[in-house]
């Protein structure tokens, strides 16, 4: 854990201190201040900070029988997430070229939490496209809602934003069954994941839907059949939408799946979306009568890969946290797409009026990095459109 | 953590540093019951073992044994730094840390500037440097002073190029107190356009202030408590103006309230770096976030509550009215109304118990009613600190990068032409080796630069919010 301040390390060795799992003082590694952009952090303080970072590293890689990759926990508003992960991740690309990355983002709320985030999310997202395999993306403005919606939360703390990811992850990661029958776990998920949903390089951004998310209140009065809920989820899929209330039933496959056409399509209201790859995980009690029909549709696909290789199902009998029935939803679609266009448009916004430069170039960023960014990042969105 | 040096420089920076240690100290023992010296209490303060001499005092973990202040205290006459040295905080200070003159600097800027500068740089650059040295991470100076006089004026201007040069990655923050029109120094427009030009070009960040304005907030908390229109009673404590405490008093000298107005800004600005919170805020981000423009750094500054009322069961609009004060001309510490001109950025430091949904839903509701610039639309920096100050469940500091500045130095450059056309008391300044008239058109001419960017920006307001082209990519 790579950290800015003791009080988030206290906080962290507090809550962990009377798990089983081991999180001690030694895997921690600690940065006396605050960085203030990604440039300071990744140019500046991720090579000064090297060595310490990557041998702590190398510590918890000796330690594993079989290494399938790394998981990387970092928003890309900051300063200090945004660029040490982002440096990290390059010296993982670099030391460890066999083991995957994926690299879990935290995308800021759309009125700000820190002015100068488009910019930080912009280099961020650029420089991981580079060295990253796979970028799972949780938009905090989603989280809100499902926390204040489908939760009832009346005031809202990060705290229960970070509980509710933390059971979207759990409900990806926790342990299901590998194809060969119901005895044997799956040893590899991240790099199945990373088979199953990235067939492809320039495509690489991932979200999680979840059904059913409520509180223990509500639970209690709920039953679920999996026809229920695969038929939300996959509307859900369908209209973007990022949680079970709210959905807009009036979205449909297009009949023909023919090509759209570059920009102009983005111009109209991005109704259906379109996916690359879907992986459905489905946890809980008659896992195994689930009908999941909808989700090979090979209308909700691109043209260029046959559902039988874009969709993929996980499952298990277990059921997962308080919930008798569960499905989670990994999906490679256009669901970030205008999230990112909207990013890169402010960002550009703010570039081309000059402001804010000043305080990256102090720390050796150029006008020209901040093209670079650009570029890449408009062709990323220019590849999701033309889906 | 990160550590701070608080450089309080002539009569006005003294007296507000006084009360601002005074109420550190309150706040700090208020929060921390074991007496342990912990990170936070560090950043303004070190632990030291008295009985040893010389510099090898420094305690870093451990029970508290004698807490000093990080800060240089520097004023060219004796009074006021004598007055604290006989007070209550007079061990608070560590006496190697003063640098004092007699005949003081005669509310001459250039005296201040350019006599005690030569005179005294070697002792101050000293002081300085062990400041930094008994630091882990030295990460910002603090410079308080008005704008004004002499000393303050002249040798706190003078620090900050000193600063720059010997420390260029440690960042300058300066509280700098504006005279206001009625002020009893003649030269006080000298004074302050000569200090701008430095200010403009060798400070990260200034928080301006007008004396005006805080006597504007005293009178409005004095008619509410002597009003009784509030039903139930004030707390005891709760007053910003209050320096109830160490430096009890039955008669407060008159600046007394003022002062602790700007104390409690310097405390709650920086409470985030100093206390834990879900969404902290050190101050170089202060900087990042609300200067898009290295020369538009001037910050206005607002706090709310004034007061708190004894009910306890405070519901939630109580809260949403804190963060609509905020932003009423009322509050801020200069006569600006914000709310009306053009926001380049604002950042809300908040303290208490408030979580990111009362954060949110206040941004909601009050962005429709303010303009911000249009590369800017969503530029708020915002910051979570648990620890609220003493006497109040939460409190915010509001810092905006507004051109509402733009009327105080467009008024202070009318006083001064009305001086410099007569070339009244210019004598005085021009007679001090190294000032000639140049020095005064230069600085003339640096604030009505800084005037001008305000301009253009003002003239942006109107214009409908156009997006620039973007790239395009061929596929």
């Amino acid at each position: 854990m790579v950290s800015i301040r003791a009080s988030v390390k206290n906080k962290v060795l507090e809550t962990t201190g009377h798990m089983e799992c081991d999180f001690t003082q030694k895997k921690l590694f600690i940065l006396s201040h605050g960085c203030l952009c990604f440039w300071s952090s990744y140019s500046v303080h991720g090579p000064r900070h090297e060595e310490s970072i990557m041998n702590l590293i190398q510590k918890e890689v000796e330690k594993c029988d079989s290494l399938s990759g790394f998981f990387i926990i970092m928003s890309m508003a900051g300063g200090t997430g945004s660029g040490l992960g982002a440096f990290v991740t390059q010296k993982l690309q670099d030391q460890y070229s066999n083991s995957l990355k994926m690299n879990h983002i935290i995308w800021p709320y759309g009125t700000g939490e820190v002015i100068v985030q488009n910019y930080n999310s912009i280099l961020t997202l650029s420089h991981l496209y580079r060295s990253s395999d796979a970028l799972l993306v949780h938009e905090n403005d989603a989280v809100h809602k499902i926390c204040a919606k489908l939760m009832n939360i009346k005031q809202i703390s990060f705290s229960d934003i970070n509980q509710v990811l933390a059971h979207q992850l759990g409900s990806v990661f926790q342990p299901t069954y590998s194809v060969e029958g119901s005895c044997h776990y799956r040893r590899n998920p991240l790099g199945d994941l990373m088979e199953n949903l990235v067939p492809h390089p320039e495509f690489k951004m991932l979200g999680i839907r979840n059904i059913p998310q409520m509180s223990e209140n509500s639970l209690a009065y709920s039953t679920f059949t999996w026809a229920g809920l695969l038929k939300y989820l996959r509307q859900m899929l369908i209209s973007n939408s990022k949680m079970e209330e709210g959905i807009d039933w009036h979205v449909r496959p297009p009949l023909s799946r023919l090509p759209t056409l570059g920009k102009a399509s983005l111009n109209r209201e991005l109704q259906f979306n379109t996916s690359i790859a879907n992986l459905v995980i489905l946890r809980g009690k008659d896992v195994h009568s689930a009908d999941l029909g909808g989700f090979k549709d090979p209308a909700l696909y691109t043209s260029w890969l046959k559902p039988i290789n874009a969709f993929n199902v996980w499952k298990t009998q277990r059921a997962f946290s308080k919930y008798e029935k569960s499905a989670a939803l990994v999906s490679n679609s256009q669901f970030l797409l205008k999230p990112l266009d909207t990013i890169v448009g402010k960002a550009w916004n703010m570039f081309a009026s000059k402001a804010y430069i000043h305080q990256y170039t102090k720390f050796g960023l150029e006008e020209e990095d901040f093209l670079d960014s650009f570029t890449l990042l408009e062709q990323v969105v220019a590849s999701y459109c033309n889906l | 953590m990160t550590q701070s040096v608080v450089v309080q420089v002539g009569q006005c920076g003294n007296q507000i540093g006084c009360c601002f240690w005074d109420l550190a100290l309150r706040e700090h023992a208020a929060v921390n019951q074991k007496g342990i010296y912990d990170e936070a209490l560090s950043s303004f303060f070190r632990n030291v073992d008295t009985r040893v001499v010389g510099d090898g005092g420094s305690i870093s973990k451990g029970k508290i044994c004698t807490l000093k202040a990080r800060a240089v205290l520097i004023d060219m006459e004796e009074g006021v730094v004598n007055e604290i040295l006989q007070g209550p905080l007079r061990d608070v200070f560590d006496s190697k840390q003063l640098i004092t003159d007699i005949s003081g600097s005669g509310n001459n800027w250039a005296v201040g500037h350019k006599v005690f500068g030569s005179l005294y740089q070697e002792q101050i650059l000293e002081k300085l440097r062990k400041s930094a040295e008994h630091c882990d991470c030295l990460q910002c100076f603090f410079i308080i002073h008005s704008m004004g006089g002499g000393t303050g004026s002249g040798l706190g201007t003078f620090l900050l190029k000193m600063l720059k040069d010997e420390f260029p990655d440690v960042y300058r923050f300066v509280t700098s107190v504006y005279p206001s029109g009625e002020d009893d120094v003649i030269t006080s427009p000298y004074n302050s356009i000569l200090a701008m030009k430095e200010l403009n070009e060798h400070a990260d960040c200034v928080l301006p202030i007008d004396n005006q304005s805080l006597f504007d907030i005293i009178s409005k908390i004095d008619l509410m408590v002597n009003s009784g229109k509030l039903g139930t009673t004030i707390k005891p404590k709760s007053l910003v103006t209050s320096s109830a405490g160490a430096v009890k008093k039955r008669h407060q000298k008159p600046f007394d309230a003022m002062n602790n107005i700007v104390a409690n800004l310097l405390l709650n600005l920086t409470s985030s770096a100093r206390f834990e919170g879900s969404l902290n805020m050190d101050l170089n981000e202060i900087s990042m976030n609300l200067v898009p423009f290295p020369q538009l750094h001037y910050l206005v500054s607002s706090l709310t509550p004034l007061y708190t009322l004894a009910d306890v069961n405070i519901p939630t609009r109580r809260l949403d009215q804190m963060f609509s004060d905020a932003f009423s001309k009322d509050h801020q510490l200069i006569r600006a109304d914000p709310k009306h001109s053009l926001y380049l950025a604002c950042a809300l430091m908040v303290r208490g118990n408030v979580q990111v949904s009362d954060l949110r839903r206040n941004i909601e509701r009050l962005k429709p009613s303010l303009q911000f610039v249009s590369w800017n639309q969503e530029g708020w920096k915002t910051s979570l600190c648990s620890v609220p100050p003493v006497g109040h469940s939460h409190s915010l500091l509001a810092l905006a990068n507004n051109t509402c500045v733009k009327p105080t130095f467009m008024e202070l450059r009318e006083r001064f032409m009305r001086l410099y056309k007569k070339k009244a008391h210019l004598h005085h300044y021009l007679q001090i080796e190294g000032m000639e008239e140049s020095c005064f058109m230069e600085a003339l001419s640096s604030l009505s630069g800084l005037i001008e960017e305000y301009n253009q920006l003002d003239a942006t307001k109107s214009m409908p919010v156009e997006d620039f082209p973007r790239l395009s990519v061929a596929m």
